[in-house]
């Protein structure tokens, strides 16, 4: 395997045009004559599905839920960052690209980036057209806010549902190209293998989820924006049915897998309250802009919040970080609240969480601007817990949120298999050891209406795929594969439910490969998951049949993917002998418990090669350099 | 707490269904309406029984996936509250309570609580968007919106397409969800070249959906779990009659000009 990553040459501020005008074109009367496989509709899916739609090619879209409408990009609460600088308060493009590379601890490529930031432009102008009704100032004007890890307002939001509304402006530009006939549509159907053909991803194989059938589809070119993977750690802020089911079988079949322990836990979360706990809710991090984070300053204080005065509080992120403050990036906002609950100042029953208070707010801004900016957070918060956070501060603690890791991609967003392009969450491209906060909608829209529209009508033009059929004998032998491995998992008939062993895998990961990772907690997680995959293989119970709209079997297929990507992960970690953005090595720390990075041995991008079931993946290094951001260390203080 | 459940239990769309009783021993105060019935599934599964079938995703009240009727009113008890986002503590030890799925002859039955509504699809594929092919776009602050019609924008939009007000309308009218779309985009600039064919192909399209029609109920509006205004529906009737009038003048218009 070799990694080409096909970066432009020359200044950078250039680069993306001068792709795109090297970039070669499909005839518009051929474009009707390829067809295109879109796994996934989320944000990337849809707007690459409408947009490919719109230039002419014919879109198969599939996705497992019963609408396109439900991805989970619809849960994204907080904003879109754009580099508008409507604030006039010194935002440019480059000042998004410089914030990115930095926030990511400088393990993302800087073309990649910088191409991301120019594109911001575009992404906020498209969505207005089609709709999306961001927030707007008394004058007309688009209203803007700050968000972590920024120290300008260059994020647009709409209320607490920004992911909403921007994946409904897509859904309905897909849904208008369903009406047109160059869409169409594949609600509950789920993919479960990737088919290759003479080195070229072809087709997928997919469960039609309500009748059970496996289903072969054939095309020119596969795209995978299936999302990312958090779910593996069982409870995190996923949807419940989020999965790595689609990269994995990719990356099974040849893809790299890019990153796999960059995984980020964000800071406000509603913490855990009982071993049923389905998933965690997340507070859109735009609460940092008017709660201040706080622990008593006495270790297992009880009081009730309010019964605690002023002096006896710790506003730990302002004490630690004055320049920041309750604005710092994610992974340090997580960090620091795990350090004071480990240290015996967490709050609430289980010890763990730390108060988010809205109290010095409502006094200066008045209950009604605060109802206005958080009021349906507000209301979710009390809905799940409930406490009225307008007269108690809020709990929260840190949880899985995000996958930067993903599939490997090259600058034009293809994968390590000809004509099998990863976009959104499920690749590894942007966001680097970390991302910022309101920059993943800004992604998965870049990749799916500016970025991909381009690069997989280049490979059309280039590779020009002859016509495969569904009937080609490799769509037979990986259908086969698909209903034995089906087969196995209904045959299995042991006593635990998948769940209880999601859990425990789960559990694991939390303590070995979460916030805080060590050398011998990762080797002991290594032993002890391929323990639970084995418990899994001899002991799951998944009942029903093939035959039927079966959500055990689905959950069950997912957990089997979970249990060996996590391996992965840890895998990763381990080689990753350094600390950086949301990886923190125990071992790898500044004297004051900052992260260590070390640039000299690991900044590089490390992509994983499969090399069959048993075997030890091999690593892969893309070197990273960078010209235009100076690695430094990160300091927020 | 400790409830009795009787659930709907429908293997497929062309079975019959029949309520079931469950014990549900272990219910805690602090669980959601979702997570009782995991742990239902749970001890099902383990005796080797399948577990109830539901549809359920983000578990934020934001994607529209969760749809049951509990005790006959979509969504539950709670004002303003999709399913996933209900509470066990609204609930009393030693209830019963009765769990269908969405009856509406324009959602057939997949498996239990699990229903088909790709006819909301169907409806938004008519005409609910605007047509701006990607890479068409002005600059976004060209296009200035007045805050009051911006935020009555939102508040239409604000729909996740759960289905409840079809389910509570006697009718099984989707007036609720049709409107919310048409409002949304009438409201705002952006949408007024469309304005007059997107609320007729959306109506036709809702119609031959099988939709019932609206008579003003508002059961639609009370279980709605964002709370979305029946103004809307209002809004999508006076957009009718509008286009109705449009249309006739433009078809005599057209007449003459050959």
């Amino acid at each position: 395997m070799e990694l080409n990553s096909k970066l432009p040459t020359g200044p950078i501020e250039d680069s993306w045009e001068k792709r795109r005008f090297e970039l070669k074109l499909v005839n518009p009367a051929n474009k009707r004559k390829h067809n295109i496989i879109m796994v996934g509709s989320g944000l990337a899916g849809a707007s690459a599905a409408a947009s490919l739609g719109e230039l002419g090619y014919n879109v198969d879209c599939f996705c497992f839920q019963d609408s396109p409408r439900r991805a989970h990009s619809i849960a994204a609460q907080g904003g879109i960052n754009a580099a508008k600088n409507y604030r006039n308060d010194g935002d440019s493009v480059f000042r998004l690209f410089y914030d990115t590379v930095k926030g990511g601890d400088f393990r993302a490529r800087e073309a990649n980036v910088y191409r991301l930031a120019q594109v911001s432009l575009n992404i906020i102008d498209q969505c207005v057209a089609q709709g999306v009704p961001f927030a707007r100032e008394y004058s007309g004007y688009l209203d803007n806010r700050s968000f972590g890890g920024a120290q300008v307002s260059r994020t647009f939001y709409a209320r607490g549902q920004t992911g909403q509304q921007l994946l409904l402006g897509a859904y309905q530009a897909l849904e208008r190209q369903v009406h047109q006939g160059k869409v169409r549509m594949y609600p509950r159907r789920e993919m479960l293998d990737l088919v290759i053909v003479d080195g070229r991803a072809r087709g997928i194989v997919a469960r039609n989820l309500v009748s059970g059938r496996i289903e072969s589809y054939a095309a020119d070119s596969v795209v995978l924006a299936t999302g990312g993977y958090g779910n593996v750690f069982y409870l995190s802020t996923n949807a419940k049915n989020s999965n790595a089911t689609a990269i994995w079988r990719a990356y099974k079949r040849g893809a790299a897998f890019a990153n796999p322990c960059f995984t980020q836990i964000h800071p406000t979360c509603i913490p855990v309250t009982g071993h049923y706990q389905s998933k965690l809710t997340l507070m859109s991090e735009s609460l940092r802009n008017d709660g201040r984070i706080w622990v008593p300053k006495k270790k297992g204080d009880r009081r009730a919040p309010n019964e605690i005065p002023e002096n006896e509080r710790d506003f730990y992120l302002e004490r630690r970080y004055p320049s920041f403050g309750n604005l710092v990036p994610r992974d340090v906002a997580s960090r620091a609240a795990k350090q004071v609950c480990d240290e015996g100042f967490g709050v609430g029953e289980t010890g763990l969480g730390v108060y988010l208070d809205f109290a010095d707010a409502i006094q200066r801004l008045g209950e009604d601007t605060i109802r206005e900016k958080y009021g349906n957070l507000f209301e979710m918060y009390e809905r799940i817990t409930g406490e009225n956070p307008y007269k108690v501060p809020m709990r929260i603690f840190p949880a899985i949120h995000y996958t930067m890791g993903g599939l490997w991609v090259d600058y034009n967003l293809m994968s390590t298999i000809e004509g099998l392009f990863v976009l959104g969450e499920a690749n590894f491209s942007d966001h680097g050891a970390n991302r910022l906060g309101a920059s993943a909608l800004m992604q998965g829209l870049a990749d799916g209406y500016f970025i991909v529209p381009y690069t997989l009508g280049d490979y059309i033009a280039t590779a020009k795929p002859d016509k495969v059929g569904t009937d080609h004998p490799e769509f037979a032998r990986v259908e086969d594969e698909v209903k034995s491995r089906i087969g196995k998992l209904l045959g299995i008939k042991g006593s635990r439910t998948v769940d209880s062993i999601h859990q425990e895998l789960g559990k694991l990961l939390w303590d070995q490969c979460g916030m805080v990772r060590t050398a011998s907690g990762l080797k002991s997680a290594l032993e002890r998951i391929g323990e639970i995959r084995e418990e899994f293989w001899r002991n799951a119970n998944v009942v029903g049949t093939n035959e039927e709209f079966n959500q055990a079997l689905e959950r069950a297929g997912r957990v089997a993917d979970f249990l060996e990507l996590a391996e992965l992960m840890c895998i990763d970690a381990l080689q990753r002998e350094e600390s950086c953005g949301c990886h923190l090595r125990d071992e790898y720390q500044m004297p004051d418990g900052e992260a260590r990075r070390n640039d000299a041995e690991f900044a590089y991008v490390a992509a994983w090669e499969y090399k069959g079931p048993d075997q030890y993946p091999v690593l892969h290094k893309e070197p990273l350099s960078f010209q235009y951001v100076p690695l430094t260390q990160r300091s927020y203080k | 707490m400790r409830m009795t459940l009787h659930i709907w239990r429908q293997k497929n769309a062309a079975s019959g269904g029949r309520f079931e009783v469950y014990d549900a021993p272990d219910v805690t105060p602090d669980m959601s309406f979702l997570e009782m019935l995991d742990v239902v599934n749970w001890r099902l599964i383990e005796k080797g029984e399948e577990p109830i079938a539901f549809d359920s995703d983000c578990r934020e009240g934001i994607c529209g996936s969760c749809s049951m009727m509990i005790n006959g009113v979509a969504h539950g008890p709670m004002k303003g509250t999709a399913t996933c986002q209900l509470h066990m503590r609204h609930f009393k030890d030693g209830d019963t309570v009765f769990i269908e799925p969405w009856r509406s002859a324009a959602f057939p039955i997949v498996r239990d609580l699990v229903v088909d509504r790709s006819s909301f699809d169907r409806i938004i594929a008519a005409g609910g968007y605007i047509s701006a092919s990607t890479g068409t776009a002005p600059e976004a602050n060209s296009i200035l919106v007045p805050k009051p019609e911006s935020d009555l924008a939102m508040d239409a939009a604000a729909c996740i397409g759960c289905g409840a007000c079809v389910a509570a309308c006697p009718n099984g009218s989707a007036a609720l969800f049709t409107s919310a779309k048409i409002a949304h985009l009438a409201l705002l600039p952006q949408g007024q070249p469309e304005r007059t064919d997107r609320v007729l192909n959306m109506v036709e399209a809702m119609d031959k959906e099988g939709f019932g029609n609206c008579t003003m109920h508002r059961e639609c509006e009370a279980v709605c779990p964002k709370e979305i205004s029946t103004r809307f529906i209002s809004k999508m009737n006076h957009e009718y009659l509008r286009a109705a009038i449009v249309k006739r003048k433009e078809n005599k218009g057209g007449g003459g000009a050959g």
